[in-house]
């Protein structure tokens, strides 16, 4: 059973941070970057959508990729928290995805090698997408670093105030020190030396601070989620679940 | 661009530009044209750049509640491609010598107009995908018109819209004929729907020839090629044996086939209520208004910071130049 | 562009720059003019181009020029420029006769 919930794991990510991109569709600050949200928000639904898919076949109850991300609870759903903070402003928004999508790159490198061949093809086309997402994302923490006044302090609080979210990335449980001793995962810890250097290069050149180190929140594998997580799905369930036995 | 143009009212200029029309010549954005081409062009995309902006939103509100996967992935990627095609409008607007920024002022301030058809509420998920049907069928036939106009930016932008928004009709009538095949409680919620987006889509095509004071000059400038009626006309010939085909009901008793012409004859039309929502009184005018305002004041500082950054980028460039 | 406008809440918010964008839509074909977006410099117009003008697998390279730095040619230029071209059949090859029994050339 260790594999469907780790699968679980890395789609639930990409479903619940692509909603929360996909909040944005028609409410970005200028129209070239609407489209660009959205389409960061297609790769990652689209990355879950054929995770939660593999979930259900690796399960072997016949559940879909639909059933997995429509029937489940929140304590059912097993992304770190730091996917289901509501999207704030787009400070906040571009400091998650940067922070987000630095650790993704490092992590589907190393699931792109993995021994399960389904997955490792999934993880190659997401990292190709990843990539992209944490340029664009990248290019805005300069420009908000080293903007203006206002710029600059409020991606610096999205930062401070996302950092205690991010300890979560790199845990490490018996479930997946098993599988990547199998060479199925990867040893997500080793990834956090390489992930500082990266966000720290770049928080450097927009003359922004990172954050020392405190304490860390954490808890969304095991589905112990923050409040918001329960609204999101509340939302983007409804429609799903007031239909029963419907096709869409 | 245009201030270093002849006088606009040079009457030999006007007669060679209309024999160039005559002849079907397409006119770009350095040609000479009469200021009142220029300007009813600029009044006329802008409305259409406009139209797709605010169209995002009355979709883009079942974006976080499509019922599966798959719809939603197509749901965004169609809301997306409205901001994409406002974008590409805005940018032939543009070759006109007015600035997006401008246009969007105008806008935002309410002087400037948008489809009434975004005036209306999504109610239901069935919505969306009626949307994409009428609303976005509409559109088609519409902008195959607009292909053809003599404008050669407005063409191009029109050339590239129409290939991408086959999907979202193709899209929403699809959804449309799953829900009209499903459950019992499907069904209701998209006749429903029908019902309600039906005569708000056939008033998308603006007033009647007689009442519609701008189409003769556009017509006469090549920028139009059909009248309202021809094109709302062709709607309904081309819709109504697609809501045979999947057993709905399309809201006018009067809709009937007319051997003689064969065109399907429909109802009157509520004109107040048009008239009513493009003044501003419809069920959703002052929220999408709202929407967008809120949407352009919170992006200003990331908009500012962009522009700042590059600033300080191109000083330090030519300080080290120096 | 624009200088600030008054209306603007907040300074500095006025008009990005406008940039034209070229897509090679395969390997080897030239790049052809597909449109023009606003941005602030030149990373981010090729990734705004990107996100704009290659969602449907249009292209394999972009360009990203800004509007300004473009100079053309003007349509008083039509007569002067290209005019006198319409005469000079010999610079095709449908101007000059092959010995008859010649086939492939």
């Amino acid at each position: 059973m260790s594999v469907p919930e780790f699968l679980l794991r890395l789609s639930d990510d990409r479903l619940i941070l692509g909603h929360r991109l996909s909040e944005w569709c028609g409410h970005g600050p200028i129209l070239e970057e609407d489209i660009a949200l959205a389409n960061i928000s297609l790769d990652l639904i689209g990355q879950a959508n054929l995770l939660l898919e593999l979930a259900g076949k690796e399960e072997g109850r016949g559940r879909t990729g639909d059933q997995l991300a429509y029937f489940r609870e929140a304590v059912e759903f097993r992304n770190a928290l730091i996917m289901e903070l509501p999207r704030g402003d787009f400070g906040f928004t571009i400091a998650r995805q940067f922070l987000v999508s630095v650790f993704g790159i490092l992590h589907l490198e190393r699931l792109s090698q993995s021994r399960h061949g389904d997955l490792a093809g999934i993880a190659a086309k997401a990292l190709k997408e990843t990539r992209y997402h944490a340029r664009h994302s990248a290019d805005w923490i300069l420009k908000l670093g080293d903007g203006t006044a206002e710029s600059h302090r409020r991606v610096q609080d999205a930062i401070d105030e996302l950092w205690r979210y991010t300890g979560e990335l790199f845990e490490m449980d018996d479930l997946e020190r098993a599988l990547a001793g199998d060479g199925l995962a990867a040893d997500r810890a080793e990834l956090r030396e390489p992930w500082r250097a990266e966000v720290g290069r770049v928080l450097a050149a927009a003359s922004l601070k990172m954050p020392a180190d405190g304490f860390m929140q954490r808890g969304g594998r095991e589905g112990r989620h923050t409040e918001h997580l329960g609204h999101l799905l509340a939302e983007m369930q409804i429609v799903a679940r007031s239909f029963p036995g419907a096709e869409w | 661009m245009s201030s270093d143009a002849p006088s606009p009212d040079d009457p030999k200029r006007t007669a060679e530009f209309e024999a160039r029309i005559a002849r079907g010549d397409v006119i770009e954005p350095k040609d000479w044209m009469p200021e009142r081409y220029r300007r009813q062009l600029i009044r006329m995309m802008s409305q259409h750049a406009h139209s797709e902006i605010v169209g995002m939103l009355p979709e883009g509100n079942w974006i976080t509640r499509a019922p599966s996967l798959r719809r939603k992935m197509s749901l965004l990627a169609k809301v997306q491609d409205e901001a994409g095609h406002g974008l590409y409008i805005y940018c032939g607007t543009e070759t006109l010598g007015v600035d997006r920024h401008e246009l969007l002022a105008d806008f935002l301030n309410g002087k400037a107009k948008y489809s009434s058809i975004f005036n209306y509420p999504t109610l239901t998920w069935a919505d969306v995908g009626v949307i994409g049907w009428f609303v976005d069928g509409a559109a088609i036939v519409n902008q195959t018109m607009l292909a053809k106009a003599s404008y050669g930016p407005y063409a191009r932008a029109m050339v590239r819209i129409c290939r991408e928004e086959n999907f979202h009709k193709r899209q929403g009538y699809e959804s449309v004929a799953t829900l009209a095949r499903g459950t019992p409680g499907q069904r209701a919620m998209v006749q429903d729907a029908v019902n309600r987006w039906w005569w708000p889509s056939l008033m998308m095509f603006g007033p009647n020839d007689k009442d519609s004071p701008n189409s003769a000059e556009l017509i006469r400038w090549g920028v139009k090629k059909k009248s309202n009626d021809e094109l709302r006309q062709r709607f309904v010939n081309l819709t109504v044996p697609q809501a045979q085909a999947v057993n709905l009901t399309l809201p006018d008793p009067d809709l009937r086939y007319n051997e003689a012409t064969g065109n399907w004859d429909f109802g009157q039309i509520d004109w107040d209520e048009f008239w009513a929502v493009v003044k501003g009184d419809g069920p959703c005018n002052r929220e999408r208004m709202a929407a967008r305002r809120k949407a352009h004041e919170e992006g200003a500082w990331v908009r500012a910071a962009a522009a700042a950054f590059a600033a300080k980028k191109r000083a330090a460039a030519a300080g080290a130049a120096a | 562009m624009t200088a600030t406008r008054s209306d603007d809440a907040v300074p500095g918010d006025s008009q990005w720059p406008l940039w034209e964008v070229f897509i090679q839509p395969e390997p080897g074909a030239p790049h052809e003019h597909c449109g023009s977006l606003h941005a602030v410099d030149a990373e981010q117009a090729l990734l705004n181009a990107r996100d704009v003008y290659a969602r449907r697998n249009e292209g394999v390279n972009l360009w990203v020029v800004p509007s300004q730095w473009i100079t053309g040619s003007t349509p008083e230029d039509v007569g002067p420029f290209f005019d006198p071209a319409n005469d000079k059949a010999y610079r095709h090859p449908q101007f000059y006769k092959t010995p008859r029994g010649v086939k492939v050339f």
